[in-house]
């Protein structure tokens, strides 16, 4: 079922465009002055990466993806962003003078990885589409509960530990005491 | 036999000086044991000087190492020339060691000063009967050594020990090319056994003879204080009397002229050096006799002089008069030690080396006032007294020299005339400065006679005979060469030493005694005029100035050889800090940068630290990826 | 469908989230940069589930897990910015400079000196 680069197949086109935006928003998510809009660009950013994992025939995991990411995770950015006072507006330090190494580290890194892969993986193709049944929340959750129990499990307790550990993390007074009068002070 | 005798006679005070060393203070327990092994050394070496007659060399040695190819022995080598020259040591050692029990016996550093005295003595005696040069040169060098020692003996007073130290300094810079001549000598000869080298001299073995008589004279001028190495001896003075008595006047400074007259084969075959010898020794006997009389300390006067009967003896030596330099050396080493212990016992009396503090002791101190009249006479040259005809002697030789030592016998007989009219000079000068004239006002002073206790007035007494009587020697002609033997150590044989008679030639004698009469009858109408005063300030005028500091030699010294020493002393000093510091000062500097640069890192910023992380996990993911792809 | 277009989609998506995280000033974009990398992986997993098709279904278990976990992280990271931003009024990472080592000036002068120091005190 190979066929050359010059000739893609449709899935192919949809996956590339997609991809240019999920790249695009990425770019932008680090990019971007404004913090607000930084978090924004997040989500469109991920909601592309479902669109991803839909044209994989991953389905559960894109609703999963869309849910988390989209609906409790920006929002707890954004939650964040309000609870430090960040700026609102667009500020002119945001970027810091670590660009430039940082941006050859990135681009060292990005044609390492690109070499590598398209190196090891020039000659493999697949079929998308003969996944869709393993993709299918029936096919998921028969995995994961036949042969995935246990971490399963840990997983939960690792739930509850970040639970507690936030709560204990962001309480004022009680065990951080200390910092009562210095926040006294700001507030 | 004589032999085992001699080498006893060597190492009998070497014994007394270790076991005064060794037997603390108690002072009747030094007294014993600095004289009785050097009076018993004395016995031994007239002993073995009767026994040995004119007979030839005798040589016992037993060899105690290797040194690369050539052996090392010690044992004893009696010839004439050895056996008269330690009879001299033994005797003067014994007048001086006896003269010093009462004259230092009271003072707190006397067990040292005469377990000092003891090894000088060993070492002397060592020098003289040596069989080996190896062996002699140990002993010359313990003898520079306990000279230091010595001189330092006040090491209170800060002349004394620039003294002890200039001393061994310039002696030292002799000593060095003497070793390089001994050293070539052995090498050349293959032995450093005195009779092979003196028959390698016979046998013309040596490449370059001149080359080893100038290092060998090296070693004579600053052992035996001739230009330009001469300058050590009037400084010297700062040490006891009795040491400059022995040391200074009669055997120290002797071993020099002894070297010469042991190894003279080796100079016999380098006129350039006898001519350079007879140069040096008329430049010194000239210039040291007019020191002398200018100075006012009376020691000092007696060390220029002493420096000025070296040069007769030198120049005796350039002009082939080996026996006659020889006789000078032996009644020399009798009359100047006396002088010094007789100079000792005055400034005793008095309380003060200056002439101008003394006068009309005549009748204060008659013994003393004898002994050494007939000590200066002596020193004068006026008959019958043994240094007349020792100076004879030397003037006779040098007006006799033919051949090659005909260029050096003119020199020395011109300034050997002047100089002995100068001797005469400073002779009565010091003569009518002590002993005759007014009193001068001196505290310690009192019109009582008071004459020297005992035991320093028999060493004078002693010392004063063979001043007077040596003399008498000369009525056996030629004997006196007999027993000196020849060049190699010969008996009897009169191989080429020339004039080896020691009666005084006419001409010369003539000569002599009228530029004596002559000038001493100058000194004594200028003292005459006024009793007073210093005969020296009329006579010279002006040029008293400058030879009372000795031509002002030491300045020239300091002035070529000193200052550049010391300005090159701090350019070392200099270049130690400023370039080789600067390079240990600069690795420190380049740590603390390298330091600093590194600590720039540290910015604080996490990102940063992390952007570095990563970047070195990118390139060595590429590194890894590339040689994994590619090999 | 070639493999290679969901790998190196992945791989970009790293490179950007890797340069967010060094480049950004203030920590809430740190951590939303942090998101990009996680879901740069997610992405890798999921691509080469497809691929490989294995019977247990790693690559999409495994990417629910890092959701899960991601989420979990961001939680706990925004308490702790918080706790910043309580204790030092400000999320500003550039500021924070307590890893810093101080740079004092040195010249040669100054071991120079004690070398003299030294000298007089010995003389």
């Amino acid at each position: 079922m190979s066929h050359g680069y010059l000739s893609p197949t449709g899935v192919e086109i949809a996956f590339v465009l997609v991809g240019l935006v999920t790249l695009g928003s990425g770019l932008l998510v680090v990019t971007v002055k404004n913090l607000v809009y930084a978090a924004l660009w997040l989500i469109v950013c991920m909601g592309s990466i479902a669109v991803e994992y839909l044209l994989l025939s991953a389905e559960l995991l894109a609703w999963i993806q869309v849910l988390i990411y989209g609906g409790a995770v920006i929002v707890l950015f954004l939650f964040g962003l309000m609870l430090t006072r960040a700026p609102i507006g667009p500020t002119e330090e945001l970027n810091v003078r670590n660009r430039w190494p940082a941006a050859i580290v990135g681009l060292g890194a990005a044609g390492t990885l690109v070499t590598v892969v398209v190196q090891a993986y020039q000659h493999t193709w697949f079929d998308p589409r003969g996944a869709v049944s393993l993709g299918s929340a029936q096919a998921l959750g028969g995995q994961l509960f036949k042969y995935w129990v246990l971490p399963f499990e840990v997983l939960s307790v690792l739930l509850l530990a970040a639970l507690v550990g936030a709560i204990v993390l962001s309480r004022r007074g009680g065990a951080l005491g200390a910092q009562a009068p210095n926040e006294e002070a700001e507030a | 036999m004589i032999t085992v005798l001699a080498l006893l006679a060597s190492l009998l005070p070497a014994f007394g000086a270790a076991v005064t060393f060794a037997g603390g203070r108690d002072v009747r327990h030094v007294k014993f044991w600095s004289t009785a092994p050097v009076a018993a050394a004395f016995v031994l070496t007239l002993i073995v000087a009767l026994d040995h007659g004119t007979g030839g060399t005798s040589v016992r040695g037993w060899t105690i190492g290797t040194a690369g190819d050539y052996s090392i022995s010690v044992g004893a080598r009696v010839s004439g020339l050895s056996a008269l020259t330690a009879v001299l040591v033994a005797g003067v050692a014994l007048c001086v060691q006896v003269f010093s029990a009462s004259y230092l016996g009271g003072e707190p550093r006397y067990a040292s000063y005469a377990a000092l005295i003891s090894l000088f003595t060993a070492a002397m005696l060592t020098v003289v009967y040596a069989p080996d040069l190896i062996v002699l040169l140990v002993g010359w060098e313990i003898m520079g050594a306990c000279s230091y020692f010595l001189i330092g003996h006040y090491w209170e007073k800060p002349e004394a020990r620039s003294a002890s130290i200039k001393a061994f300094l310039m002696t030292k810079a002799g000593d060095v090319p003497f070793l390089f001549g001994i050293i070539a000598l052995g090498v050349q000869a293959h032995s450093f056994q005195i009779f092979v080298v003196l028959q390698a001299a016979h046998n013309d073995v040596y490449d370059h003879p001149g080359w080893i008589a100038a290092l060998l004279l090296c070693g004579v001028l600053g052992k035996s204080a001739q230009f330009p190495l001469h300058s050590w001896l009037p400084d010297a003075m700062a040490g006891p009397t009795p040491i400059s008595a022995l040391i200074h006047a009669a055997t120290m400074v002797a071993a020099g002229i002894y070297v010469v007259a042991l190894l003279y084969p080796i100079f016999a075959l380098a006129p350039d050096v006898l001519i350079a010898m007879a140069v040096i020794a008329a430049i010194t006997m000239c210039g040291a006799a007019l020191c002398a009389l200018a100075q006012t300390d009376v020691k000092k006067i007696l060390a220029y002089s002493t420096v000025s009967q070296l040069a007769y003896m030198l120049g005796g030596l350039s002009v082939g008069g080996r026996s006659q330099a020889m006789y000078l050396l032996l009644v020399h080493g009798a009359f100047k030690a006396l002088l010094f212990l007789a100079a000792g016992v005055v400034i005793h009396r008095v309380g003060s080396n200056e002439l101008s503090a003394m006068g009309g002791l005549r009748f204060r101190m008659p013994i003393t006032y004898g002994t050494m009249t007939i000590g200066l006479l002596a020193l004068a040259g006026i008959p019958p007294f043994s240094g007349f005809f020792g100076k004879e002697g030397v003037l006779g030789a040098a007006f006799d020299a033919s051949g090659e030592f005909a260029a050096p016998g003119k020199i020395v007989l011109t300034f050997g005339l002047i100089t002995a009219g100068i001797t005469a000079a400073y002779a009565l000068r010091m003569w009518l400065g002590i002993f005759h004239g007014p009193f001068p006002d001196a505290p310690q002073e009192h019109e009582a006679r008071v004459e020297a206790p005992q035991t320093e007035l028999i060493p004078l007494i002693l010392l004063a005979i063979p001043a007077a009587a040596l003399g008498v020697v000369v009525l056996f002609g030629s004997d006196f060469s007999k027993a000196l033997g020849g060049w190699y150590g010969e008996s009897g044989s009169l191989l080429g030493s020339s004039a080896a008679d020691l009666w005084p030639g006419g001409f010369t004698t003539l000569l002599s005694l009228l530029f004596a009469l002559g000038f001493g009858t100058l000194v004594f109408l200028a003292w005459r005029r006024n009793p007073q005063a210093d005969p020296a300030v009329t006579l010279l005028g002006p040029a008293r100035g400058l030879l009372l500091n000795g031509f002002y030699f030491d300045r020239v010294i300091a002035l070529a050889l000193v200052r550049p020493t010391r300005a090159a002393a701090r350019l070392v000093a200099y270049l130690d800090t400023n370039v080789l510091d600067a390079y240990v000062r600069g690795s420190g500097v380049g740590a603390r940068g390298l330091g600093t640069m590194l600590r720039r890192l540290q910015t604080g910023s996490v990102q940063f630290y992390l952007t570095c992380l990563f970047l070195g996990v990118v390139i060595m993911a590429a590194v890894y990826a590339y040689v994994g792809t590619v090999s | 469908m070639h493999a290679v277009y969901p790998l190196v989609l992945g791989a970009l998506l790293f490179a950007i989230g890797l340069y967010g995280v060094l480049a950004r000033r203030s920590a809430i974009a740190v951590l939303m940069a942090i998101e990009l990398l996680l879901n740069a992986v997610t992405l890798n997993l999921v691509s080469f589930g497809a691929i490989l098709r294995d019977q247990y279904g790693m690559g999409q278990i495994f990417t629910l897990f890092i959701i899960t976990i991601a989420a979990a992280e961001t939680g706990l990271g925004l308490a702790i910015v918080l706790l910043l931003y309580r204790q030092r009024a400000t999320s500003d990472l550039g500021e924070q400079r307590e890893l810093a080592e101080p740079v004092e000036p040195y010249d040669s002068d100054e071991l120079l000196a004690v070398d003299e120091v030294e000298a007089g005190a010995a003389r």
